[in-house]
């Protein structure tokens, strides 16, 4: 486990070090440009759909699903990014005592 | 590590360490694309470069992008500022959630567990302008929850990973 943390930390810090050094050509390239812009999209995309809708890696809906659904309304209520997460958790919490 | 997404990515693939590190250092490539919008801001060498980078973040890039018109300090200062900032209180509040983890009982009970989705959600929103993010969003994560009962721990997000390359390759615009 530490040595996954070491190394993630290590490329994470390379890449910035990177972005700033690197001649303009190579991370300019369209193709390279465009996948680190979806990159992210995609990764981030696939965590929320796998942590709101599995429960230990099997399809399930829990009390996470609404946790979800109270933090995507919260976004699109332009909320801050702490009322989001506590809105989500509270709406979780909430379901999970009531259940 | 000093960047949110990959910290919460690794904790949440923590039963797969490789798989885990890999889509940390996925999410931190933005970093890299931010650094190309900034060495024009910065004009940093040397060990300022170094200690730079690693305030190269999501908020501190926005500021220093948002604050910067042609050749005045202002984009400077709002990266030095925002970054130091983020970086003094977002690794002391990592502390005091390290040190006072044993001191709350069971997180579930006060849905710890929504805290990092909802945070991704926050995270992707305001990527999803146009049309192929959407796309992409959606196809990443029904990709993601197909192969989920089937593949170990890990695998999912690195098959979401090769649908944004995919997508990235082919999409010429």
């Amino acid at each position: 486990m530490w040595a996954a943390i070491l190394g993630a930390s290590l490329g994470c810090y390379l890449l910035k070090v990177a972005g700033l050094s690197v001649p303009g050509r190579i991370l300019a390239d369209p193709r390279v440009e465009r996948i680190g812009g979806l990159l992210p999209v995609a990764l981030l995309s696939a965590f929320i759909a796998m942590q709101t809708f599995t429960v230990d890696d099997q399809l399930e809906l829990s009390a996470r699903v609404v946790g979800a659904g109270v933090a995507v309304f919260a976004v699109w209520r332009r909320a801050p990014f702490l009322v989001v997460i506590l809105a989500a958790m509270g709406a979780t919490a909430l379901v999970r005592a009531l259940a | 590590m000093f960047t949110g997404a990959s910290q919460f990515a690794l904790v949440s693939v923590a039963d797969n360490p490789v798989a885990g590190a890999a889509s940390a250092i996925m999410l931190g490539t933005r970093n890299a694309m931010y650094g190309l919008r900034l060495t024009s801001i910065l004009r940093v060498r040397g060990a300022r470069k170094a200690v730079a980078a690693q305030l190269v973040i999501d908020e501190s890039t926005a500021m220093a992008i948002g604050q910067s018109n042609d050749d005045d300090d202002d984009g400077r200062v709002g990266f030095w500022a925002t970054g130091i900032a983020v970086f003094v209180f977002w690794n002391l509040a990592t502390l005091i959630g390290a040190l006072g983890a044993d001191a709350i009982g069971n997180p579930e009970d006060f849905g710890l567990d929504a805290a990092a989705p909802a945070a991704f959600i926050a995270l992707l929103a305001p990527r999803l302008r146009g049309r192929e993010p959407w796309v992409v969003a959606i196809a990443a994560g029904v990709v993601a929850l197909m192969v989920t009962p089937f593949v170990p721990d890990g695998v999912p997000i690195l098959l979401a990973a090769v649908v944004a390359v995919v997508a990235g390759l082919r999409s010429p615009r």
